[in-house]
């Protein structure tokens, strides 16, 4: 049997209650956020629009190494490297990348690229308006994803919000 | 005394817009009581408080592309919409809103066209109106649709029956059929929702099954059905099916207050002002009902109208009678 201590068993009373609910719900303040005015923080580890980092000399982190590239189930990223020259020296590695582009009309946001890349050079970040009129416009090159992103978004305090260190992290 | 005929004119091309601004603003009053209920604002962004935003749908299903089934019969896929608008807004014409004034010695009437049988042209337009959804849902050539047709259909048939038996109480007391002559009757005795109250519930829970409300949204369940027998419509013809639903709401509103509320008279505010009045709160149930009242199952329709309402109708026309033949 299941419990039916809170449902009035005659049907008119119940839909009375029910005519009772959705009125009293015309004077609550609605729980709607009105989002372009209002940004709720972000969740601290929210993955959003992709960065790349350089070291503190100026070097870029990302030695060409294409890894990211082949991690990525969307197949968004494409990775042309070539070799560093003493005159020419971008990479801390042997190779840097030439060409680094992602697709973000392909791309799921999914971080593989970023657990893939044995660097650190890559990293998912917390932009997410990243929305544009032509397709075109959505391939992203090196030097925008070197930059700082345009547009900020508000993150929460990862204090507060963030997940805790997983047991297997601090256990092992 | 007769009205002169371009007084008929004027007063008919006010009207119909009058009417149409209302079906306009209904959806989106509808909208932002839905959003309220629902703890959400509803549509709060074209103009102040939205108040723009009929007008901005408008302008979206004007400028839309009026897609057109390749295999539809294509005379009926355009005529129906225009069928069910046409009746839709006709209907109004019979309603009494005010008892008729004398403005610069000539002489208006207080409601378009005084019909000794209006109650009867009230009934006949709506049922010309579901030719509309029929034949549209039909001339579409998908299946969604024709089964969306054939719902609605199968309801309106069902409800009508009660929906006109529910009236016959009404009639009875007041030995008319004209809409001015029960409202009268009415002034000279008390609102008919008072001694006709199981008709007045009949008349609103049949009555709301006759325009597709919910909770007998049957004919357009969209879990089901996509969107029943407008599947296939889109733009202003889409449009135009929209309106016809919201106009028959209105005008089965306007005729509930007119049958079992007083029609237009009421205490020191003129009569249209106090035909609004009872109108509004009317309307309100019917949104609110909406809101709350999940969708019947088909044959838990079927079973209630038939086996319940119809019953119950019968019996409270049946009742009536004796009574009225009683007191006579």
């Amino acid at each position: 049997m299941t419990d039916r201590s809170h449902s009035p068993r005659n049907p008119i009373v119940g839909t009375a209650q029910g005519f009772g609910v959705t009125f009293k719900q015309i004077f609550k303040k609605p729980i709607t956020q009105q989002y372009p005015e209002y940004k709720r923080p972000l969740y601290p580890r929210w993955r959003g629009r992709h960065r790349l980092w350089r070291h503190e000399n100026g070097l870029e982190k990302c030695v060409g190494c294409s890894l990211c590239a082949a991690a990525c189930p969307a197949d968004c990223i494409r990775v042309v490297p070539a070799e560093n020259t003493p005159d020419n020296r971008v990479s801390a590695g042997e190779r840097y990348a030439r060409i680094y582009e992602i697709n973000m009309s392909r791309c799921i946001f999914c971080g593989y690229c970023e657990l893939a890349c044995p660097f650190d050079a890559i990293t998912l970040g917390n932009e997410f308006e990243i929305s544009e009129y032509a397709r075109d416009d959505l391939i992203y090159t090196k030097d925008m994803l070197l930059a700082e992103p345009i547009k900020q978004v508000p993150v929460a305090d990862p204090e507060l919000y963030d997940t805790p260190i997983p047991y297997y992290k601090t256990h092992s | 005394m007769r009205e002169a005929w371009w007084i008929s004119i004027i007063k008919g091309f006010v009207l119909i817009n009058v009417v149409l601004g209302a079906f306009a603003y209904m959806t989106l009053v509808e909208r932002k009581f839905m959003g309220r209920m629902q703890l959400r604002y509803g549509p709060n962004r074209a103009g102040p408080y939205g108040l723009l935003q009929p007008i901005a749908d408008l302008v979206k299903l004007i400028r839309k592309e009026s897609f057109f089934p390749a295999s539809g019969v294509d005379i009926l896929y355009i005529a129906s919409p225009v069928v069910a608008a046409f009746t839709a807004l006709l209907a109004f014409a019979v309603i009494p809103f005010g008892g008729g004034w004398t403005i610069f010695g000539h002489y208006v009437a207080g409601q378009m066209a005084d019909v000794p049988i209006a109650l009867i042209l009230l009934f006949a337009l709506g049922s010309l109106g579901i030719y509309g959804f029929i034949v549209g849902g039909w001339a579409s050539n998908s299946k969604y649709a024709l089964l969306g047709s054939m719902r609605t259909c199968a309801q309106m048939v069902s409800y009508e029956v009660s929906l006109a038996l529910s009236v016959l109480g009404v009639v009875l007391m007041a030995q008319s059929l004209s809409l001015t002559e029960i409202v009268a009757k009415q002034h000279a005795t008390i609102w008919f929702a008072i001694p006709q109250l199981l008709g007045l519930l009949i008349f609103f829970v049949s009555g709301s099954a006759e325009t597709n409300r919910a909770p007998f949204d049957l004919p357009e369940a969209e879990q089901e059905l996509v969107a029943g027998y407008h599947t296939e419509y889109s733009g202003m013809r889409w449009g135009l099916f929209q309106m016809a639903e919201y106009i028959n709401l209105i005008t089965l509103s306007a005729l509930c207050v007119t049958l079992f509320f007083g029609g237009w008279h009421g205490p020191f505010l003129p009569g249209p002002l106090w035909f609004v009045l009872k109108l509004i709160p009317i309307l309100f149930v019917f949104i609110w009902m909406r809101t709350t009242l999940p969708r019947l199952r088909y044959d838990q329709l079927m079973r209630f109208g038939w086996k319940v309402l119809l019953p119950l109708a019968t019996l409270n026309a049946v009742v009536t009678a004796f009574l009225v033949v009683l007191v006579d």
